[in-house]
């Protein structure tokens, strides 16, 4: 029978513990410090280009969740007048088909993902808010626009602050 | 037989009314009785349910950078006032009472469970000749006799609310609290035997050197005990959360709810400033007024108690109770023998330099030697 | 005189904090001691299976994600490996590469996570949960980069991966890669000593080798039981027969030795990424999905195809009657089979080896339920 010491591995947990007291923490202070989200971000809202949409409802027919309403008409060029383009935004589970399936290169990922709202109805984002000049175009599927996006912020990389 | 309050107070010893007698070789105690009581009634509630605020800031800053994150920020600065915002949320819920519940039980329990905290308050040395009873003579009999309150109304609150979950937690902390008062006690009564004394201002001033070093066996004995009686991790089966959710307090919503945990983080204080008494000298110290060490020291203990809360996993039911039986009950009664012999030897006078480094060797060689012997792990014996 | 004492049925779930999600027991308790274990589930039952058979073969990616959310990257592939397998497409090979590093990735994420909600269950205050959190925190930043979700990724497609790796990822990769080893043997120093998670895991939840097969289990929980069985080596699919990983065993099939055998696999799989992270600089930058019609229809036909996914066996089996949509989609999903097993490892235990048996299965609710 050996002696056996006691406790050695619990004094080293504690002492790993110690040592990530003493270290600068890694968590943002969320409403203050912001990150700046990955330049392919599928983030939660889809903007559409009206200038590039032929109303041709390939989205439509890519969306797993048969989300997204088109309605068209036939203009004076017997081409396709959208009169409505509906994404619910409550049930879009941001798969990005949609947009991958997008023949005209139409349709886009926003950046933005602070979007909730009081009410289920409010989700539900039309042609006019989808279409805003406000918005921030995603790189998903559009590699034309990555160089132009910011570089997104990675743990890894980041300068842990001090603990305040 | 005693059967009035006079003949309480006249079977009093008389040590115990002493500083109203001679009111002003202290120089703090009032004059008055009622004055001096009441003063220091209000005084213990409001220096307690300052600190538990304190405690609940401090153990979840402390643990956070642990955690790598940076705990409460919002309420004040440093998040100080958060357990404030806490303290008014609970007081405004609804106070739900199930409906099976014993009404009875169900409501005397978060009583019972404060009360021993502010009773034992009135006892503890924060200076000297300082505190609603400042000296009293058989100080750490009453702490031991008052703290087993605790067990009882744990009980009652688990068994008064009629939940399974409840009752499990409630069973568990009997079987628990029980097993682990007596390695503590006889921690204690090594402690007693050095000094003399069962007064705790006796105690704090016969230590020259801080019993943690003189007696480290006795130490470790009360510390760990000492998380057994908090319900703090690594022995916090009565409140698990990972398996019976909230324990004994499940059904308590409100203010009944805050009081079990007035009563757990006021526990926490006591049981501190208790080890602060006991082990580390409690108000001495150099340079700095007697109640700031007082409050230093306190903290420092639950600053050990919080990182032991943070790293380590619980103990399993059957293995906590071997470890109380198996592993604390003996070495805690070898360790009073030592200690006797070590009075006998030096004729009653074992506060010596002498005995620093003999205790923590003979206290090392039985934590090691004894642990060959018992095994914590239950079941099967296999190898690793 | 004895004592009259009486079993109580105590309801465990659905809501509780240690049941991974919405699982359920119905345990029937001698004081402490565990008598009877009914699991029941169905609570997150979400029909992905008859849901699937109304899309087409591209649409049901993003239903792969959420069947086994920790690791969502195994689910894609399973499935993406499944319709390829059907109608024979080939996979460019840097995509089989780019599947091959974020797949095992996501492996080591599983696993850590896996081990910090084991800890967590014997009653840690979450920190080793944290602690491992902090790595698979990094991990899923990379992620993002790649395909702009955290955690739904909806990465593969049919026929290899939606985007190429972006330049950037290299660097980061390779930086993750060089300081995963001293953090990984941080973890280790906190968690294989210590002496209570010792006498927790020592011997509690066993289970046979002999049970193990019969149950039909799969994963780190077979290999823990002492059977030698991994699909990546026995049954290579995709390209794993390139790289060299042992399969690590444990001895007892105790809560220990899945315990173990995750922590051990992690370092497995980190040393999987680096051989395909070294291989893939001599691949040559091209195509990362092979040339698949929009709407694929695979010929007539069924097809059962396994992965080893971080939980174990993930099978996906698919009838196709040649139309866009699959006649019937079924998941092999393995964390719901090695469920099964618990009632035998956790009966004649107490309350507390029960919780931490269930832990360690290593459950997850999307993929127990679909």
């Amino acid at each position: 029978m050996s002696l056996k010491p006691v406790g050695i591995g619990l004094m080293q947990g504690l002492f790993v513990v110690f040592k990530h007291a003493t270290r600068k923490r890694i968590t943002e202070q969320y409403p203050e410090e912001r990150l700046t989200v990955s330049r392919r971000t599928r983030a939660q809202e889809l903007v559409w280009d009206p200038g590039l949409c032929t109303g041709c409802a390939t989205c439509v027919k890519a969306c797993p969740q048969g989300n997204l309403k088109v309605t068209t008409s036939v203009g004076p060029n017997n081409n396709y007048i959208v009169e409505k383009f509906e994404n619910d935004e409550g049930r879009c589970i941001f798969c990005g088909l949609c947009v991958e399936a997008c023949p005209y290169e139409a349709l886009f990922f926003g950046r933005r993902y602070e979007r909730s709202q009081y009410s289920r109805g409010e989700l539900i984002a039309d042609k006019d808010e989808m279409s805003g000049d406000d918005k921030e175009r995603s790189a998903y599927f559009r590699p034309d626009l990555y160089d132009d996006l910011p570089e997104q912020t990675l743990l890894i990389y980041r300068k842990h602050k001090k603990i305040i | 037989m005693i059967t009035t309050p006079q003949e309480i107070i006249t079977r009093m010893p008389a040590s115990v009314w002493q500083p109203f007698d001679d009111p002003l070789d202290s120089g703090w105690a009032v004059d008055n009785f009622w004055a001096h009581w009441g003063l220091f009634s209000v005084g213990i509630i409001g220096f307690v349910l300052l600190v538990v605020m304190g405690f609940i800031w401090f153990e979840r800053r402390f643990i956070s950078p642990m955690q790598l994150r940076i705990g409460p920020n919002r309420c004040g600065p440093f998040g100080l006032l958060q357990p404030v915002a806490d303290a008014v949320k609970v007081m405004l819920k609804e106070d739900i009472v199930p409906n099976l519940a014993d009404k009875v039980v169900h409501f005397i329990a978060p009583i019972a469970i404060f009360v021993p905290v502010l009773l034992m308050f009135a006892v503890i040395p924060v200076h000297e000749g300082v505190g609603l009873i400042p000296d009293l003579n058989v100080g750490i009999l009453f702490v031991i006799a008052v703290g087993s309150i605790e067990t009882i109304a744990v009980f009652m609150a688990g068994w008064g609310s009629n939940n399974k979950y409840s009752i499990l937690g409630a069973m568990r902390s009997v079987a628990m609290m029980v097993s682990y008062e007596m390695p503590m006690a006889f921690a204690v009564v090594a402690v007693v035997l050095v000094t003399g004394t069962l007064s705790l201002q006796g105690i704090v001033q016969a230590q020259t050197i801080p019993f943690a070093l003189l007696l480290p066996m006795a130490f470790i004995l009360y510390f760990i005990g000492a998380l057994a009686e908090l319900q703090r991790t690594p022995f916090d089966l009565l409140e698990a959360e990972s398996e019976i959710i909230a324990g004994y307090h499940i059904e308590y919503s409100g203010m009944k709810f805050a009081m079990f945990y007035l009563g757990e983080y006021g526990g926490a204080i006591i049981q501190s400033a208790l080890i602060t008494t006991l082990f580390l000298a409690g108000w001495k110290g150099p340079f700095l007024p007697p109640f700031l060490w007082f409050m230093i020291k306190l903290f420092a203990v639950f600053g050990m108690i919080v990182w032991i809360r943070a790293t380590w996993p619980r103990v399993r039911i059957d293995q906590l109770m071997s470890f109380a039986w198996k592993y604390m009950l003996p070495l805690s009664i070898v360790n009073l023998l030592i200690v006797a012999l070590e009075v006998i030897w030096f004729e009653g006078d074992a506060v010596t330099w002498w005995l620093v480094p003999i205790n923590i060797v003979i206290c090392g060689a039985l934590l090691t030697g004894w642990a060959t012997f018992f095994k914590l792990r239950g079941g099967p014996q296999v190898e690793s | 005189m004895a004592l009259k004492t009486d079993l109580v049925t105590l309801n465990i779930g659905p809501h509780h904090p240690s049941t991974h999600g919405v699982f359920r027991m119905r345990v029937t308790l001698d004081g402490e001691m565990v008598r009877e274990v009914e699991p029941m589930f169905g609570y997150l039952h979400r029909g992905l299976e008859k849901l699937a058979e109304g899309r087409t073969y591209t649409q049901i990616i993003p239903f792969t994600d959420r069947l086994d959310y920790v690791s969502s990257m195994q689910g894609n592939w399973g499935y993406c490996l499944a319709v390829e397998t059907l109608a024979g497409i080939e996979v460019p090979e840097r995509a089989e590469y780019i599947r091959m590093i974020v797949s095992e990735l996501q492996r080591m994420i599983n696993h850590m996570l896996a081990v910090g909600f084991f800890i967590t269950d014997l009653g840690a205050m979450q920190t080793p949960f944290l602690l491992m959190f902090r790595e698979r925190e990094k991990l899923v930043d990379l992620y993002e980069m790649l395909c702009g979700q955290r955690f739904l990724y909806n990465y593969m497609r049919i026929g290899g991966v939606s985007h190429d790796l972006p330049p950037e990822f290299f660097p980061a990769v390779t930086k993750f890669m060089d300081e995963f080893p001293s953090y990984f043997q941080e973890f280790e120093d906190l968690l294989i000593g210590n002496e209570i998670i010792q006498a927790r895991a020592i011997g509690t939840g066993v289970i046979s080798a002999e049970q193990a097969i019969n149950y039909s289990m799969s994963g780190p929980c077979l290999r823990a039981a002492n059977v030698d069985w991994d699909l990546r080596r026995d049954a290579p699919y995709s390209i794993y027969d390139r790289f060299k990983f042992d399969v690590i065993t444990g001895k007892n099939g105790d809560n220990w030795d899945r315990y173990r055998v995750r922590m051990e696999e992690v370092m497995q799989s980190y040393g999987i990424v680096q051989q395909a992270l070294e291989q893939l600089q001599e691949v040559p930058p091209g195509p990362v999905k092979a040339k698949v019609p929009n709407l694929l229809r695979p010929p007539v036909g069924e097809v059962y195809v396994a992965i080893e996914a971080p939980k174990g066996e993930m099978g996906f089996y698919i009838v196709s009657d040649g139309s866009i949509a699959p006649y019937r989609w079924h998941v092999r999903s393995p964390d719901f089979i090695n469920l099964g097993a618990l009632r035998d490892m956790a009966i004649g235990s107490k309350i507390a080896d029960l919780i931490a048996t269930l832990a360690s299965i290593d459950i997850c609710l999307g993929s127990v339920d679909r």
